[in-house]
């Protein structure tokens, strides 16, 4: 999950951060400009960053017998891209930094790296992958959210055993760690992704209209092989 | 989806269902011990029921926004309806 904050030793913190910040920086210079372009997206950037919110707060219990949490980020991936998803991911992020001592801000670049990056871009390809195989729009939101979280909670597991060797090295710390995280989260994954298609059917029957006018890869599409890389103006 | 979630309980009876950030924690711990984090957050909130409260805060502050919003999509879509219904009623009598 959010590595918390102390966790992450130098100089492994600011590596991370310095991963991170670029694709941020570049996430922000997209939704601003998307913003501008489309006034009528804010409300759909605002449901795709609640949907984070909301789904990022809940504690789950799972059935290895402990708790996690899903990451929410499949819908704004779809809709947005990776880029956009991180800068939501991270508003996120400083929220739980600041008000619940959830992940912390030295290692949130390293958070930020696994739930608003890598999950996503993951995420993404699994989409395209679906595209072109011509699945439909439901299950491919299911698959493109459970595997991006599942994914997100991989490398978090990666991230600490990287830092975390011990006697066994780093394959032997590697499976430790996704013992705890990756397997817990499974059927966290399932659920997040069936609770995605739900929003995802909603807001293509409401707004599909508008997804289409920015080329975002949620939108119906006539064409099997849609653009590749082009979702914004 | 019920099902997913309440399994955990039936299969696992006697599970602690700590956190997997808290079972994190414990596992660096074996791993490397003697590790401490080198800061601390700047906040933390003083019970765990205080932190599920301000868990359900942050849930419910998002559940607000996506209902807003949902809202405003059904109302949008229930003004064209409308529009295009008296659109094609005045077309048809001519008015």
């Amino acid at each position: 999950m959010h590595i918390m904050e102390g966790f992450l030793p130098s100089p492994w913190w600011e590596i991370w951060w310095a991963i991170a910040i670029p694709p941020v920086a570049y996430g922000i210079y997209k939704t601003t400009k998307l913003a501008k372009a489309y006034p009528e997206t804010k409300p759909l950037l605002a449901i795709a960053g609640a949907f984070i919110l909301v789904l990022s707060s809940l504690k789950l219990p799972s059935v290895t017998g402990s708790c996690s949490h899903p990451t929410g980020t499949g819908i704004a991936v779809v809709l947005f891209g990776p880029w956009i998803t991180s800068v939501l991911s991270i508003i996120v992020l400083v929220f739980q930094a600041t008000f619940l001592a959830h992940g912390g801000f030295t290692t949130m670049g390293a958070n930020d790296f696994s739930m608003g990056i890598a999950g996503p871009i993951l995420g993404y390809l699994v989409w395209r992958a679906c595209k072109i195989a011509g699945t439909r729009g439901s299950i491919s939101m299911f698959l493109t959210a459970a595997l991006a979280d599942l994914f997100t909670y991989v490398i978090t597991g990666i991230q600490l055993a990287i830092v975390f060797q011990g006697a066994g090295g780093f394959m032997d710390s590697l499976l430790k760690f996704e013992a705890v995280y990756a397997v817990t989260q499974i059927p966290l994954s399932i659920g997040e992704g069936i609770l995605s298609v739900l929003m995802y059917d909603f807001l293509v029957k409401y707004r599909g209209d508008l997804l289409k006018q920015i080329r975002s890869i949620a939108a119906p599409t006539e064409t099997v092989m849609p653009r590749l890389g082009g979702e914004t103006r | 989806m019920v099902v997913l979630f309440v399994a955990p309980f039936a299969l696992n009876p006697g599970a602690s269902y700590s956190g997997s950030d808290d079972q994190g924690g414990e596992l660096i711990e074996q791993i490397q011990t003697g590790y401490k984090p080198w800061i601390q957050p700047w906040w933390q909130p003083p019970s765990s029921e205080i932190q599920s409260l301000l868990f359900s805060v942050q849930a419910a502050l998002g559940a607000l926004i996506i209902g807003y919003y949902i809202g405003v999509f059904k109302a949008g879509s229930g003004v064209m309806k409308a529009d295009s219904k008296s659109k094609s009623q005045s077309e048809a009598t001519g008015t």
